[in-house]
């Protein structure tokens, strides 16, 4: 294979890799669950999203004929991850979950349920 | 005012979602990741078998107006604050001291009461800079986003409003 694959390849699995991992720290570290969230919609998005080219460009030149179908797996993973967060942050929002009074939503409570 | 009905592409009975047609007859050539004449001609009898099997589900089709704009936008606009949205995010976890963040919740009036056109911004929020779709009110007027490290509460709505809303809108025309 040639060199300059080779280097494309390596570079965008280290970036995914590197988003990913950010993201899992994050998760880690963030005080709050609805800060938490943030990690999984856009690093790990990305971070796979990386990798999933990576993939594509090595058995597009490795295999036989181009290879493309892991555009797919990008695709369902931004349709789906923002549906994900969506509802994490609707069920904690319902089950009052945030810790302290300032990170409370202006007036969204009201709509959205019980009183907390 | 819905943003239904009226496609650039007509349908009719036999072919009620030309879109999804093409959409399906495309994902399933991904899915097989060949493009022979067999398979071509098996996506697109799954693309048109699959909408009129469906069909009760979604009785109204989408009225992109603008499909350049919807192209700009998806491609150029979401791409690039994908991955700024992904730096900036990376950035505010591996600070030193994390409490120095400021999250909390905003509140955005929607000008439109549309509800494809409020699922993608909310989509579209959820995977750019520092913001996640938390909630959509009732009565479809504010859209409640968490925002990770919020300086100026005003200045980030607006952003929001001009810079997803506004060409969404535009797109779906509504």
């Amino acid at each position: 294979m040639i060199f300059f694959i080779e280097l494309l390849v390596s570079f965008f699995l280290v970036v995914g890799a590197f988003f990913a991992m950010a993201g899992s720290i994050g998760s880690y570290r963030l005080p709050d669950f609805f800060s938490r969230l943030h990690g999984p919609t856009k690093s790990t998005t990305l971070g796979v999203g990386s990798m999933a080219i990576a993939s594509a460009i090595y058995f597009s030149f490795h295999g036989e004929g181009i290879s493309f179908h892991e555009v797919l797996i990008t695709l369902f993973l931004f349709i789906t991850a923002p549906v994900s967060a969506h509802f994490l942050a609707k069920a904690a929002l319902h089950q009052g979950l945030h810790k302290n009074k300032a990170a409370l939503p202006p007036k969204g409570e009201k709509e959205t349920g019980p009183q907390i | 005012m819905p943003a239904y009905r009226k496609s650039p592409i007509p349908g009719n009975r036999w072919l009620p979602h030309p879109l999804m047609t093409l959409v399906l007859a495309i994902i399933w050539l991904l899915l097989v990741n060949t493009i022979t004449f067999g398979h071509l001609l098996l996506g697109t009898l799954l693309g048109i078998a699959i909408p009129w099997f469906t069909n009760r589900f979604w009785p109204e089709r989408p009225k992109i107006s603008k499909p350049f704009l919807l192209f700009r936008f998806f491609f150029i606009t979401f791409v690039t604050d994908v991955i700024v949205a992904n730096i900036t995010v990376v950035r505010l976890f591996l600070l030193p001291d994390i409490s120095r963040l400021r999250p909390r919740f905003l509140e955005i009036p929607l000008d439109t009461q549309d509800p494809m056109v409020i699922t993608i911004l909310a989509s579209v929020i959820s995977l750019t800079p520092g913001t996640v779709s938390a909630e959509v009110s009732d009565d479809r007027q504010t859209l409640i986003v968490h925002g990770l490290d919020v300086a100026d509460e005003a200045l980030a709505i607006q952003t929001i409003k001009t810079r997803y809303e506004a060409p969404l809108k535009e797109i779906f025309s509504c």
